[in-house]
């Protein structure tokens, strides 16, 4: 079975705790219609489990099938230097049938970021290498498609509505309690 | 199902319509061989749009990749041009399958390949293979690991092949 590689780290993006009982993470693509549908049912997720849960994101972006997937995932780590990876990971998804370079620069002004800053970071080789870093984490933990999840560690195969997807995880936090009892 | 530290068949197959392409025309390189069931199928296409952006890490390790599916010239050209693939997909059109049977991945049931990757070494050996379930797209973690222990052993200019 795929595992994570790296584990989840102080390099990721959580919503929720480090020491929450599943950690539950993602690789996703900001272009795609796919994990454009699994937005919502991870914040269902998150509203049921609460402080059960950490939700990581990481960078997959399918350049080759989604022109606009690169610079995305590069302008949400330009937000996260100001500290709006999540309000802007979250605008992106909720906007992603109007996804453009012009939309990007939009949403960065609704979030009130510094626009010099963030155009200025967009184009930082930093910021792009962390998001290849991010891909290639991804290749390494047996990524074959997005979104592709992770619930503590191992790669989950079911599909991803909620009612598979809330099985899983209270599977997990079953097996988090027994470990720790 | 061909096994490891063996030569791989040699095969020559259509890669475009007026283009004919063999296998030892990639000596010198380490080779990726990814038989698929079939154009345009949604796993597949997965598949192989995910090996499409990985064209840097495979050239990273001197690697080509080849697809290979029982699917006629024209159909691939179709469909390398539909999902914009940057590597070659080979047709083992006719006689349907020869290249799949050779390498021991041809399901006469269905009339099409299985789903099932060989890497091969700069002199043709095949390194490591995997038969996957045909449902289910095997990621790419699986090559990645077998260029990185070839290249690693050449670095360290250990014998490649036994026997």
């Amino acid at each position: 079975m795929a595992k994570l590689k790296p584990p989840v780290n102080g390099e990721d993006h959580i919503e929720g705790s480090f020491q929450a009982p599943v950690i539950f993470v993602e690789y996703g693509d900001f272009q795609c219609p796919y994990c454009g549908a699994a937005y919502p049912v991870i914040k269902q997720i998150q509203k049921k489990f609460k402080d059960q849960l950490g939700f990581v994101f990481r960078h997959f972006p399918l350049a080759e099938s989604h022109p606009y997937a690169q610079i995305a995932a590069v302008a949400s780590e330009a937000a996260a230097l100001q500290g709006k990876f999540w309000p802007m990971h979250d605008l992106i998804y909720e906007n992603q049938s109007r996804l453009s370079p012009k939309t990007l620069l939009t949403m960065a002004e609704s979030l009130k970021l510094d626009l010099k800053k963030f155009q200025k970071d967009i184009q930082d080789a930093s910021l792009i290498e962390k998001v290849e870093t991010s891909f290639e984490s991804g290749i390494d933990s047996g990524v074959n498609g997005t979104p592709s999840f992770y619930i503590n560690g191992v790669k989950y195969e079911g599909s991803y509505d909620l009612p598979s997807l809330s099985h899983a995880i209270e599977k997990a936090i079953a097996g988090h309690k027994e470990i720790s009892h | 199902m061909l096994g490891i530290n063996i030569t791989a068949p040699d095969f020559e197959l259509h890669a475009t319509p007026d283009q004919k392409f063999s296998l030892s025309e990639l000596r010198g390189k380490n080779v990726i061989i990814a038989f698929y069931p079939a154009d345009w199928s949604p796993v597949c296409g997965d598949q192989m749009s995910l090996y499409n952006e990985m064209h840097h890490y495979f050239s990273k390790y001197n690697a080509e990749l080849l697809g290979i599916s029982v699917d006629g010239k024209w159909c691939h050209s179709a469909f390398r041009e539909a999902r914009k693939l940057h590597f070659t997909l080979l047709a083992d059109f006719e006689p349907k399958g020869a290249v799949a049977k050779k390498y021991g991945v041809y399901n006469e049931k269905e009339g099409r390949s299985e789903r099932a990757l060989f890497v091969l070494d700069d002199e043709g050996t095949i390194r490591w293979s995997y038969l996957s379930p045909v449902g289910i797209n095997p990621g790419a973690d699986g090559i990645l690991d077998a260029l990185k222990m070839i290249t690693q052993k050449d670095n360290h200019g250990k014998v490649k092949t036994p026997g």
